[in-house]
């Protein structure tokens, strides 16, 4: 097979449909990646537009041009739209784009879930604009503090709408992240041990972790709140037993985090770019490495410092002021890796360079006003005023805007397979950089004068008119700046000229492919020696495309590609993928369909829609795998490798283990709240504890001991070929545990009585909806063993459900044993 | 003059203290900016030196120099001196029982703020604190609703009324005078109007008050 055959050949494999068809049935990670981009930069324009709305009301003393209301829907969605709908998606988008291209591999780990989680953040994100549209959006600020945001001083549909929608959406950042945190461990080239991966993996890696562990505490706060206005769960209440510290908690507990996740990635991106711009390699791989894992541990013990007025006793303060202010070490180990990367180099004043170097300045000061604001005393002055949102804007648009620019300008030949012909993109960065500036450097000052964030009028006598003109004036200079790149964009990918194959000279894998990158990525699959493989071996690209590598004969018209160990990279299994498919956009539209049904409290078709789910989900699920046992695979070069459902942790496994983080952590914020209300909220201990009951106890401790005990009796029932034995007992085993949590759930009094009542509904309803989940995998499982899908030599799925019993079964006991135990003591 | 005061820019400013706890924080602010600014000059000067020739070095060296002394030691020495520095000012803020301290309580509602007086027993005052000058003044801090934040920027730092806690705050004025405060937290379409006024009085016109006299 010549390479002109093998590029047609893998071309028909893995490229989507065509037409507009291809948009909805695709899995491919490179048109995911592209609609990913360009829909968060319809968001970024979209939260633009608002932010000049919010500039021109604020532009000269006693304004009328919008009123208290209609400001208080800009400054939230403003807030809700960077943060939620652009952000995160833009790194999300970039990532799906470019990671398996980065690590040498020809897609992500569940190319079915991409898809998926586009569509729920298309959706969910639709969802957030209709309410735009017609005037209800939220209007609580864009951190939604109860009482302000409970059903009594905002009985409107708004805030559901933040609650219901921005959870939706947030599905889309669950999803990515598992499958970064599988791709990245698992879908490498053959030989990239750890420490010879792409820097960008390192902090995609950490940022997915992070996600996983970030998110899960605003989604609750999310479900708990939605409880509270739909139902009468009285968690924020204070004369019910609830407090409204809580929210702040669980929201900071993410929104700390949440900063570091969306500056991680970006700090990724400089780590790239920067070195090829200044002709060298990174210097430090190592520490930075390192300090970005230190700067991920210490952003989760730093939430309080957004709560420093708060009235927290003062020795508590201390030791977040000290983490808050230690997360500086870490950047700064960065960012004098990078300087020091200059240094060793021969920069050169290139387009990327100059908005690396916009985030040099930009960054720096948003870092040192963040270690001003990180000093308690200060806080309580700076607190909710202007110089907080200088010091937020300083550090989100000059550690994320400046680098995804630069980003953007550095991959955009990769985008378009075209050579940057127009010079607007000069003119656009000293717009954005004067504008940036101009609009908030002086900011910090009116902040310091006295001007509180969030205001939509001011006096005249303040003084602040002519900053506030100033700031309002150098922002439309920036946004101008802004519609010139895309004005740029737009240009270069209609007209320009084509590109050579790697114009950078950069020495990563994603420059070894053709231009634009074709579907496959890569027609075999390189082994890797060192970090930047494109240096070594300047021919590479060519040596892929004849096939001299891995996996360059596709046995079947299937798309193959092969999984490495996590550390040392040699390769373990071939993995299959699945077809296009509809399957991910109709499964969201019908998630969609449940948290619609949610918001315009339509009940009777939430658990329709749950069922569609549910349906849609085995679906899903029955279509993997195949119905014979297939052996060792060649891969090329006389490598045999396995198929990955003919082993014992497959990626499904992997993905399961991430996603299951992610849900522990949820499950872990939800007995931190009940334990934050038992010990600081006014109204405890509630009117009566829960007596206990020991027969409940028995039975859902017995049954979730014999349901995780048959998931392993059928694993080795299942290497003599006989696993419904212990699927049986399973089921039994599930079916008990359902009973326990069923009376359990039956005898909590009324939810809205109490928090604690509150909080032990949602326990138990956690568990029930995780043992209801069991029954379905189980029942599923035995159907496929039935129907032929699994064979001692195709034994994966067995491992999965293990793991999901075993979760299961965990949270019933803690669940039960932590709701009776005040019963057990009293 | 007092009045004159607060009609003028510096009603609200941080950087315009009239008692010792934001005088305290107006110095740390200072001194933090003067701190950034060295800092800033130094990057920038940095930055703009990589962009000139230079000899080549090794790498180990270079990593010893940029990551181990300027990533590693430089912040550390500074932050601890920062973190020491901060931790001394918020001790020496914190309400400290005394036998001056005046207690006085601040209840928020949208989009009001009342007054009670610990010295004169069920004295309530609407929009207007008053205080007597020269004598710490511990305020109890609460909300009848939403969460609001109770803000003299010339005095003290804010401190939030968060609904079924007290917080207590201290603060003083050196000199009797008017001084403006706001709600600093987000609480509706009526927070930009949601202000009060602290007036500090003599210890003649703080007695006069007390006895029940309209100062």
């Amino acid at each position: 097979m010549n390479t002109l055959a093998r590029h047609r050949r893998l071309t028909r494999i893995w490229a989507s449909d065509p037409g507009w068809r291809g948009w909805f049935t695709t899995v491919n990670h490179t048109d995911l990646g592209r609609m990913f981009l360009c829909t968060a930069f319809f968001h970024f324009a979209v939260g633009g537009v608002l932010a000049m709305l919010i500039r021109a009301q604020l532009a000269t003393a006693n304004s009328a041009f919008v009123g208290a209301e209609t400001y208080s829907q800009l400054f939230t969605m403003h807030g809700t739209i960077m943060m939620f709908l652009f952000a995160i998606p833009a790194f999300e988008g970039l990532a799906v784009y470019l990671l398996p291209k980065l690590l040498g591999t020809r897609d992500l780990a569940f190319p079915r879930l991409t898809a998926y989680g586009y569509w729920c953040y298309a959706f969910g994100g639709s969802m957030m604009l209709v309410s735009l549209l017609f005037g209800i959006a939220p209007n609580s600020g864009w951190f939604m503090y109860p009482p302000l945001s409970s059903v009594i001083y905002s009985p409107g549909i708004n805030t559901d709408f933040w609650l219901i929608g921005i959870t939706f959406v947030e599905i889309s950042a669950i999803a990515a992240a598992v499958e970064f945190t599988v791709s990245i461990l698992r879908y490498r080239a053959p030989g990239m041990s750890l420490d010879k991966m792409p820097i960008f993996a390192w902090y995609a890696l950490v940022t997915s972790l992070m996600i996983l562990t970030g998110f899960p505490p605003l989604i609750l706060g999310s479900i708990l709140l939605e409880l509270e206005r739909a139902f009468g769960m009285p968690f924020f209440q204070v004369a019910l037993g609830g407090d409204a510290l809580l929210w702040q908690h669980l929201f900071w507990l993410f929104g700390h985090p949440e900063v570091y996740i969306i500056f991680l990635p970006a700090a990724g991106i400089v780590s790239t770019v920067l070195p090829v711009m200044a002709r060298t390699t990174l210097l430090g791989y190592g520490w930075v490495v390192a300090a970005a894992v230190a700067l991920a541990f210490l952003s989760f013990g730093l939430w309080v410092h957004h709560m420093f007025t708060t009235g927290i006793p003062h020795m508590g303060l201390a030791f977040f002021s000290a983490a808050s202010t230690l997360v500086a070490v870490p950047t700064a180990v960065q960012i004098f890796a990078w300087i020091g990367t200059l240094w060793k180099g021969r920069p050169e004043l290139r387009l990327p360079m100059l908005h690396i170097l916009g985030f040099f300045a930009t960054f720096v000061m948003g870092g040192l006003t963040g270690v001003m604001v990180a000093v308690v005393p200060f806080d309580w002055q700076a607190h909710d005023t202007a110089f907080v949102t200088a010091h937020l804007h300083y550090v989100l648009f000059g550690g994320f805007v400046f680098p995804v620019l630069a980003g953007i300008y550095y991959w955009l030949p990769h985008f378009s397979g075209r050579r940057r012909f127009f010079k607007l993109g000069e003119v656009a960065f000293g717009l954005i950089f004067v504008g940036f500036h101009g609009t908030f450097l002086a900011m910090h000052w009116v902040g310091l004068m006295g001007q509180r964030r969030r205001i939509e009028t001011y006096d005249a006598e303040t003084g602040w008119s002519a900053i506030n003109l100033v700031s309002t004036i150098s922002g439309f200079v920036m946004a101008i700046g802004l519609v010139l790149v895309l004005i740029d964009v737009v240009l270069h990918a209609a007209i320009a000229i084509r590109t050579s194959r790697n114009p950078w000279r950069a020495g990563t894998l994603e420059w070894a492919m053709l231009l634009p990158a074709p579907a496959y990525n890569f027609a075999s699959l390189p082994r890797v020696g060192d970090r930047d493989p494109l240096s070594t071996d300047p021919d590479l690209a060519l040596r892929l495309a004849r096939g001299e590598g891995y996996l360059g004969s596709p046995a079947q018209d299937r798309r193959e590609t092969l999984t490495v160990d996590i550390a040392s990279g040699r390769p373990d299994y071939m993995v299959i993928f699945p077809p296009n498919t509809a399957l991910p956009v109709v499964m969201a539209a019908v998630t969609g369909l449940f948290f619609l049904s949610l918001l315009v409290k339509v009940y009777w078709i939430t658990p329709l829609a749950l069922a569609g789910v549910a349906a849609l989900a085995c679906l899903w699920v029955w279509q993997l795998g195949t119905r014979a046992d297939a052996g060792p695979q060649e891969a090329g070069h006389g490598l045999s490798l396995p198929l990955a459902g003919e082993t014992d942790r497959s990626p499904g496994w992997w993905g399961s283990v991430f996603l299951l983080t992610a849900n522990a952590t949820l499950y872990g914020s939800l007995l931190f709240g009940y334990a934050f209300l038992w010990t600081v909220a006014p109204g405890w201990p509630p009117p009566a504890w829960l007596p206990a009951s020991l027969a409940e106890l028995a039975l859902g401790t017995g049954g979730a001991a014999v349901a995780a005990t048959g998931l392993r009796v059928a694993i080795r029932g299942n290497r003599g070929g006989r696993p419904l034995p212990g699927l049986l007992l399973a089921a039994a085993g599930t079916l008990a545990l359902l009973g326990a949590l069923v009376a359990f759930l039956w005898r909590v009094p009324a939810p809205a009585g109490h928090a604690y009542d509150a909080t032990l509904t949602v326990m138990g309803g956690y568990a029930l909806f995780h043992a209801a989940l069991l029954a379905l995998m189980v029942g599923l499982l035995a159907m496929r063993v039935r129907a032929g899908h699994t064979s001692p030599a195709r034994r994966a799925e067995f491992g999965i459900v293990r793991l999901w019993a075993d979760y299961a079964a965990l949270v019933a006991v803690a669940s039960l044993v932590l709701a009776h135990l005040p019963g057990l003591l009293a | 003059m007092p009045v004159a005061l607060a009609g003028c820019n510096d009603a609200l400013s941080v950087v315009a203290p009239a008692g010792p706890a934001a005088q305290t924080i107006a110095t740390l602010w200072w001194v933090m900016l003067a701190g950034s600014g060295l800092i800033c000059v130094l990057v920038a000067g940095l930055l703009w030196a990589a962009f000139r020739p230079r000899g080549a070095t090794d790498e180990a060296r270079q990593e010893r120099l940029w990551i181990h002394g300027l990533g590693l030691a430089f912040p550390l020495s500074i932050l601890a001196a920062l973190l020491a520095y901060g931790l001394w000012v918020g001790e020496r803020l914190l309400p400290r029982a005394g036998a001056d301290v005046v207690r006085v309580s601040a209840a928020g509602e949208r989009w009001s703020w009342s007054f009670g007086y610990a010295d004169a027993d069920g004295r309530v005052t609407e929009g207007v604190l008053h205080i007597p000058a020269g004598r710490p003044v511990d305020v109890a801090v609460t909300t009848r609703d939403v969460i609001h934040s109770f803000w003299v920027p010339r005095l003290a730092g804010k401190l939030d009324a968060i609904p079924g806690h007290v917080n207590v705050l201290r603060l003083e004025a050196d000199r009797p005078g008017v001084y403006a405060g706001l709600s600093a937290e987000y609480s509706g379409v009526g927070y930009a109007g949601h202000r009060f006024e602290v007036h500090a009085h003599d210890a003649a016109a703080w007695d006069a008050f007390l006895r029940g006299e309209r100062p």
